[in-house]
């Protein structure tokens, strides 16, 4: 399997603002998911959805970027949706407890 | 002894004056005026001060006649007239003025105007004063509040955020602080063959002094006791590294024990502190090992005792605080009576609420809390060998070692370099492709590699290319078994307690650190090996039984 560099592109829909996310989060995708983020709250959407369908890989550094994202998101007061997560990685946010403070679909 | 700032003011036509009257010191463009501050110190026998503050008015310096060492020091000073100003029957300052540049006297009308003016400003000083003092004592107030706060969060960060959930045994703790931080404290450490240190010690001082020695106590006794294991030796390194960097005059107790919950076998050392209490079916019997406090001479030795703690027995662990406490007759609870309430009461799981009960029916209502109060509990619910869960990293090394019989399959080395634990995930996943997996524990071993692999290569290699990390899969009739060898042995083993992730999202915590708690979640378990140069992660997954 080639390794695919990380990027993402925003989507608005309606409200919403979405970040479809493709290839590896890892420490390397730090620049570019912090950017796309940033350019999703640009729209002050009411909530922000992060669709992992075509993401194949995510370790902890991964997971790390994700809990900033949190973190940015509740200081916003705006609620982060998770979609097209494999079971696998269902289960890392479930055992990591982002599943607590994020909705999984 | 009150000390006044004299005026000398040139007052020079009536007109100007009289707006200049209610201000202070307003100076009009054509006047030139001369302000002199001296420093009037009027001793308390001084008879000038008995004499202004019983008269009134404007009094000519020249024609008192006192023996006054204040009143010579206006005389030198030139001043002319003084004019006391009192509120409410306390004298709060002088107004003093010296000869008017004109060289004429001080008319009568002059004099009424200076009366008037001192009547209608003293009350008003008196006011600033009154409000300087009260801004001056909440200043005081709010660095007090402050420090306390600070102390208070220190600490706070330090204690142990969860208390030791270990198969067969209950813990609790409780701690309360006094209003003054007095520098409690009280640890967990976990080691990786299932091993857990208990500690609970206590700083001299108060305040944020004996907080930041808590801190710097607590770090040292944590890396010491993971590297050395032994009680007396962890003590005994630790004061050795203390002595020099604690404030003279500064002490810190401490007991630590540690216990092994497969065996109930306790290993346990004291540096000087209160002698915990262990409750058997016999009675109390105090855990006794001789050891100076830590940080007042290096070089000491601790001596190490052992006890088994059986089933239904508990210890308890507690601080100054307790025993410490005063009631209202000022007679102290005291250890005869510590130890006449533990004889008495057999459950470990209770007992810490029992004993606050106590001492709060001994100090009574309103009892002013001196010092802090710890107690930490650690009571047996079973007793003998115990195998201990899966997915524990508080299992022992050689469960499945002992019994197994291993099969290499394949072995392997990874560069030591961002990206490659992907490689290594790979590999396993080819290797392990033949053996009865389910693609959910194939998928969990991936994860547990690829995060292993990445944990050796940062922390154990340093990311270092001359560093490989090396990769073993092994199988045997039940399990299969990843070994991730890096070479950052001899180093003290990282907690692997699970991340906070409130903690993370308040910011209060970096929002790494999540690699050893996925690794442990993802294989049935997680065991540590190291020596001095090397440091393997070993990953167990059990092949799940035909028709799960």
């Amino acid at each position: 399997m080639e390794k695919v560099a990380f990027k993402a592109e925003v989507e608005q829909v309606g409200r919403t603002a979405v970040l479809h996310m493709h290839g590896e989060i890892n420490g390397a995708a730090d620049t570019e998911l912090s950017a796309a983020y940033t350019q999703a709250e640009q729209s002050s959407p009411t909530a922000i959805t992060l669709d992992f369908k075509r993401v194949d890989y995510i370790n902890s550094t991964g997971i790390a970027l994700i809990v900033g994202l949190l973190a940015r998101a509740r200081a916003a007061h705006c609620p982060l949706t998770a979609v097209g997560l494999s079971d696998h990685y269902r289960e890392i946010f479930t055992i990591t407890r982002l599943s607590d403070f994020m909705e999984i679909r | 002894m009150t000390t006044f700032q004299g005026l000398w003011r040139n007052l020079m036509g009536r007109k100007e004056v009289e707006t200049a009257a209610i201000e202070t010191a307003e100076v009009l463009p054509e006047l030139t005026t001369q302000i002199m501050q001296i420093n009037l110190d009027i001793a308390p026998h001084d008879p000038l001060l008995a004499y202004v503050q019983n008269n009134s008015g404007v009094m000519e310096v020249e024609r008192l006649k006192l023996e006054s060492p204040a009143l010579q020091t206006l005389r030198q000073a030139g001043i002319q007239l003084v004019v006391p100003l009192v509120s409410q029957s306390e004298l709060i300052g002088l107004i003093s003025l010296g000869q008017r540049m004109s060289d004429q006297d001080y008319s009568s009308d002059d004099r009424k105007l200076l009366a008037d003016l001192a009547a209608q400003a003293a009350p008003a000083l008196r006011v600033a004063q009154l409000v300087r003092q009260q801004q001056l004592a909440f200043a005081e107030r709010q660095r007090i509040e402050q420090e306390l706060k600070v102390a208070r969060l220190i600490q706070q960060t330090l204690l142990p955020q969860t208390l030791p959930d270990i198969e067969g045994y209950e813990v609790t703790a409780y701690y309360q602080p006094a209003r003054e931080v007095g520098g409690d404290f009280y640890d967990f450490i976990y080691f990786p063959d299932g091993k857990i240190g208990f500690i609970v010690a206590d700083v001299t001082d108060k305040g944020v002094p004996a907080a930041l020695v808590m801190a710097t106590t607590r770090s040292i006794l944590r890396a010491t006791a993971e590297r050395l294991v032994s009680p007396g030796a962890a003590l005994a390194r630790t004061n050795d590294v203390l002595c020099p960097q604690i404030p003279p005059k500064m002490f810190v107790t401490c007991f630590y024990a540690l216990l092994d919950p497969a065996t109930g076998h306790v290993r346990y050392a004291n540096a000087g502190h209160d002698v915990p209490y262990c409750h058997t079916a016999d009675g109390v019997v105090e855990l006794r090992a001789t050891g100076m406090p830590l940080g007042l001479l290096p070089g000491m030795v601790y001596d190490e005792k052992e006890m088994m703690l059986k089933k239904d027995e508990y210890v308890l662990l507690y601080s100054d605080g307790l025993v410490e406490a005063h009631n209202p007759k000022r007679e102290m609870f005291g250890f005869p009576r510590l130890q006449a309430l533990l004889a008495g009461y057999a459950d470990g799981a209770t007992v810490r609420d029992y004993l606050l009960e106590q001492l709060a029916a001994f100090t009574g209502i309103g009892w002013e809390q001196e010092d802090d109060v710890t107690l930490v509990t650690l009571q047996c619910l079973e007793t003998g060998d115990r195998r201990l869960e899966t997915n524990n990293l508080q299992s022992p090394i050689s469960s499945l070692q002992s019994s197994e019989e291993w099969q290499m399959l394949a072995s392997f080395e990874v560069a030591s370099a961002p990206d490659n634990e992907r490689q290594a995930m790979m590999q396993v996943a080819e290797v392990v492709k033949v053996l009865p997996l389910s693609a959910k524990q194939v998928d969990r071993l991936r994860t547990a590699v690829a995060e292993a692999t990445m944990n050796a290569m940062e922390h154990g290699n340093q990311y270092d290319h001359d560093k490989p990390v090396q990769v073993s899969v092994a199988k045997s009739e039940t399990a299969v078994r990843i070994h991730i060898t890096d070479q950052g042995g001899g180093k003290p083993v990282k907690d692997t307690a699970a991340p906070d992730l409130e903690a993370k999202l308040a910011g209060e915590q970096s929002p790494r650190g999540w690699g050893l708690f996925l690794i442990k979640n993802m294989v049935d378990e997680m065991n540590i090996h190291q020596d001095d140069v090397h440091h393997t992660i070993e990953l167990i997954v059990k092949f799940e039984e035909i028709g799960d």
